[in-house]
């Protein structure tokens, strides 16, 4: 039996969740006020995932870096990877909000994408 | 040159304030605004969040400026960027100087006051020990790392537990720092709990409540903190310091509404928000002169920002000299302050916002005129990192309204 403690982000009051799980899979959740959080805590334990923000360099461009965003969220676990892959690259200008400047990042199936226009 | 409308400030109020005094009829709107680029402190904000409650989905801070932008330059506002306001005279002349225009002067028939707010600095703080290189504020590391490029530093302490900061420790850590704590003086943080989990527990990163710095160490560069538990009056425990060696400490404790301009004016201030005080068209204590944004209060979300600016801009087109009835709004027990500081009664309802002086469950938010509840709301919770709103009918005022937030409602 495995014990996690998750923080539900869901409303302001914060509820401290704890999620048993044996052979990964849930068998009780404790310390939600609402079922909204026992769903929250079940995703954050089984498979946690995060919008990941960054900057990637910019040749020739008016400022140095664009901004960027993967456009769904990533697994939790390749976070690091993926700013390794962001770090590496390298775009010339001009950039264009949307564009794809990393595609399938580290292999998460989800592309990386300017939010900000470089000309 | 003349304008219908002066906007001081392209950050997301002034941008709010532009479009909607446009959309209200105003004809030559102009906008000026010291920076390069439009959308304020926008652009270094490179992570997600912004807009859910206007736009139903998490925007970053550029894409979030991009869309006011784009709606400001379709709906025709006039930008002077790189321009300076030095001053705004009591006839609602402008002041400025620029790299194209030299010093100009700009005669308004209503002006909007959207300058934000600054950060606390490391000066404030009044901090024992050395001044040596790599203390700065959270903001300003943020300008470095995402719009400029560099990293400050490799082994990182932060003080203050505001959003910035721990915006920037998840920052700083994704781009190969060692962020070793938060620091927080009070016994609560003053960030949102998304931001706690998301950028400090996700990355192993204490937080470290009822904390302060009470000595910088090194000669060139800095060397480390020695940071200390504080009791209950928030004076330092002698007994429970300790040294951490570290390269660089970012500080975010806060922020202030800029508005020098409007002491300039002679504008009544609230000595509470920092901000002007103002009625419930935003209007400030003088004629046309209207206040928005985190010039006005420090806002925790920038969607309630652009309403706020939204409501600013509207009124400042449709500007009129006219006498207004007014009532008081009054902070009670639990309550830091409330905006609008006035209401006028016209017959529009009226919506208030304020802030708990601490952390409550399950208590009320109560709206009372000459000791009636005229609005009340049970909150799962109250904090001072949150603002709290109610909305009161104009029909149900009949004098000064006071809001408290009480653990029972009677």
């Amino acid at each position: 039996m495995k014990e996690q403690k998750v923080t539900c982000i869901v409303c302001p009051l914060g509820c401290e969740v704890t999620v048993k799980t044996q052979d990964g899979k849930i068998v009780e959740t404790t310390g939600q006020a609402c079922k909204r959080g026992e769903k929250y805590a079940a995703v954050e334990v089984t498979d946690p995932r995060r919008t990941l923000t960054s900057t990637v360099r910019v040749r020739d461009g008016a400022s140095p870096l664009v901004s960027v965003k993967s456009v769904k969220p990533i697994p939790k676990e390749l976070l690091f990877a993926s700013m390794k892959k962001i770090n590496e690259t390298r775009v010339k200008a001009p950039v264009k909000i949307g564009d794809i400047v990393v595609p399938n990042v580290a292999g998460s199936g989800v592309d990386i994408v300017a939010t900000t226009d470089v000309a | 040159m003349k304008a219908d409308v002066a906007v001081i400030g392209a950050g997301p109020a002034g941008l709010a304030a532009a479009i909607a005094a446009k959309e209200n009829g105003a004809k030559r709107v102009v906008v000026l605004d010291r920076e390069a680029y439009k959308g304020g402190i926008l652009p270094q904000c490179i992570h997600n969040g912004f807009g859910l409650h206007i736009f139903g989905e998490e925007l970053t801070g550029p894409e979030y400026a991009a869309r006011y932008i784009d709606m400001a330059d379709n709906a025709g506002v006039t930008f002077m960027m790189e321009t300076m306001v030095l001053s705004i005279d009591e006839h609602k002349v402008i002041t400025a100087v620029g790299k194209d225009v030299g010093i100009t002067t700009i005669e308004a028939k209503a002006i909007v006051l959207a300058m934000g707010c600054r950060e606390r600095s490391s000066g404030a703080l009044m901090l024992p020990g050395d001044r040596p290189a790599g203390v700065m504020s959270a903001g300003t590391a943020q300008r470095f790392v995402n719009m400029e490029g560099y990293m400050p530093g490799k082994d990182v302490v932060i003080l203050g537990s505001g959003d910035i900061g721990l915006i920037m420790a998840r920052r700083m850590t994704l781009e190969g720092a060692n962020v070793k704590m938060v620091l927080e003086l009070m016994p609560y943080s003053g960030g949102l709990t998304r931001n706690i989990v998301q950028c400090l527990d996700d990355f192993d990163i204490p937080l470290k409540l009822s904390h302060t710095v009470v000595k910088m160490h090194g000669k060139q560069r800095l060397t480390g903190v020695t940071i200390a538990k504080v009791d209950e009056n928030l004076n330092p425990i002698e007994s429970t310091s300790e040294f951490v060696s570290c390269d660089t400490l970012l500080l975010s404790v806060g922020l202030i509404p800029e508005n020098e301009l409007a002491m300039g004016l002679n504008i009544q201030m609230d000595s509470v928000t920092g901000g002007a005080v103002v009625d419930s068209d935003m209007q400030t204590s003088m004629d046309g002169v209207f206040a928005c944004g985190n010039a006005l209060q420090v806002h925790d979300l920038v969607d309630f920002v652009t309403e706020e600016a939204s409501r600013a801009g509207k009124a400042a087109a449709q500007y009129k000299k006219i006498a207004k009835l007014f009532v008081n709004t009054i902070a009670g027990s639990g309550v830091r302050y409330v905006v609008p500081q006035k209401l006028v009664r016209d017959g529009i309802d009226k919506t208030l916002f304020f802030r708990a002086t601490k952390v409550t469950r399950g208590w009320y938010t109560i709206a009372r005129c000459r000791g009636k509840i005229i609005a009340s709301r049970k909150r799962v919770m109250c904090a001072p990192g949150e603002m709290e709103n109610l909305v009161i009918k104009d029909a149900d005022i009949s004098g000064g309204v006071t809001v408290t937030i009480e653990e029972t409602k009677t």
